[in-house]
């Protein structure tokens, strides 16, 4: 404990936090067109298709995101791949995020009324017409308050990318609270950004589900 | 690109597996029991006709969720050591994990409690129930028959997050496997070993909820719909 925490550390910790919101972006993005597949994989008219992806659904939020990291992170080496950190923690958070998003926005489409499906085809509209022109549009409503929500669970588990190397906002706590150590300071801080980046997203999930609900108050 | 696959160099160590899968039970079962106490006054508590107690509750609540968990474990862990308060590490994550299990329980119970209708809380009120009588029996049991789907999948969710008091050296599976893969150097087939594990954990831990909801839940109907 040579020296107190300086304008300097504060500098790393807001580096770390603009990695953790890229970070979070990437697993957003990639884990939306992802999830896309995977709900429409879990709401197949093909058995073989919903099956499988629901093996896959089970598998990824049955095991923890930090199992799924160290996974990716040895087994990309083992075969040889040498990806750039960002990478690696973006495709481990990619995997993780298409399984909670597509189980989330399957709910959401099973959740339209049953006629709409059925007035849809009776307009002879082809399965695809019928999805992105009449189920969609009124899921999307429904999808969200939840998907807001999640991006929350999304950025506190960018987190757990510090574990394989990645130095975003938790790493660069560590990092600083090895050389200071004064945790109290250093990781209350680090929790006070993520609270920063977190609050406002559930405080808009929470008033879109005010306004989703008004209806049916 | 050629990688031979080599489980069998984990055989040997199948009792530590067992031992870190059984440490990862415990500290769920344990913070889910202490953390659902919490959470339930902490749910009471929001609707307390005090508004510091309120706002306190709400705060709590309010950081804990939207913060990660490995921060919060670090807070505590490193944190309380610099004050000279050292622990054990089982005590230290079980803690870490009481607190958070409080604050995301108190939530999903609070909105339990919303749903029940003011009407029966003032039938039970004119039929002369005490306030004890009526939380229990009106509020807080159907409210949790409600919620209980979203409680148990927070409380799978927690036995996951587990694999975090790794980080603080606790001897969970996930701890249990960083020092497997150290000795063995066999770091991709430990982790998929543990992965499957906590596979069969969560299947576990979803037939014992279940299990609990019927011989807790005197009406046999489908969990989670409404009263």
């Amino acid at each position: 404990m040579t020296d107190g925490f300086t304008i300097n550390h504060l500098v790393y910790l807001l580096h770390g936090l603009v990695w953790t919101v890229v970070l979070s972006a990437l697993a957003f993005a990639l884990g939306g067109v992802a999830g896309f597949f995977v709900m429409l994989a879990r709401t197949s008219t093909m058995r073989w298709l919903r099956r499988l992806s629901l093996v896959y659904v089970q598998i990824i939020q049955g095991t923890p995101l930090l199992i799924l990291m160290f996974v990716i992170y040895f087994g990309l080496g083992v075969i040889g791949i040498e990806l750039p950190p960002l990478m690696a923690a973006g495709v481990g958070m990619m995997i993780y995020s298409s399984a909670y998003l597509g189980e989330i926005w399957r709910g959401c489409i099973e959740s339209v009324p049953r006629t709409q499906f059925e007035a849809a085809e009776c307009l002879a509209l082809t399965r695809w017409q019928v999805l992105v022109d009449v189920i969609l549009p009124q899921a999307m409503r429904i999808a969200t308050p939840p998907t807001v929500g999640f991006m929350v669970q999304l950025v506190k588990n960018t987190s757990l990318a510090s574990v394989v190397g990645f130095v975003e906002l938790t790493r660069a706590a560590q990092v600083i609270n090895n050389s200071l150590f004064q945790p109290f300071l250093i990781f209350g801080i680090a929790a006070a950004f993520y609270f920063c980046v977190c609050y406002p997203l559930s405080v808009w999930s929470r008033s879109l589900e005010r306004k989703l609900n008004v209806g049916r108050r | 690109m050629h990688y031979q696959f080599d489980f069998e160099a984990l055989l040997p160590y199948w009792q530590s597996f067992l031992q870190g899968a059984v440490t990862t039970i415990e500290m769920t079962v344990v913070a889910v029991a202490i953390g659902l106490v919490i959470g339930v006054l902490c749910a009471i508590a929001r609707r307390s006709a005090y508004p510091w107690l309120r706002l306190a509750v709400g705060i709590y609540i309010e950081i804990v969720r939207n913060t990660p968990f490995i921060v919060q474990i670090f807070f505590i862990f490193f944190g309380l050591s610099s004050i000279g308060l050292t622990m054990p590490v089982f005590f230290a994550s079980v803690f870490a994990m009481v607190i958070n299990v409080g604050a995301y329980t108190a939530e999903i119970v609070r909105a339990g409690m919303e749903a029940v209708h003011p009407g029966q809380i003032e039938a039970a009120e004119a039929l002369g129930l005490s306030r004890f009588q009526i939380y229990r029996d009106i509020i807080l049991m159907p409210s949790i028959e409600r919620v209980y789907p979203a409680l148990t999948s927070q409380f799978i969710l927690m036995m996951l997050s587990t694999s975090i008091t790794s980080q603080i050296s606790a001897e969970d599976l996930t701890g249990v496997a960083n020092n497997i893969q150290s000795y063995t150097f066999r770091s991709f087939e430990t982790y998929i070993v543990i992965a499957a594990i906590y596979l069969v954990i969560t299947y576990l831990l979803r037939f014992g909820f279940h299990a609990i909801a019927l011989a807790i839940f005197p009406r046999r109907r489908k969990l989670g719909t409404p009263l």
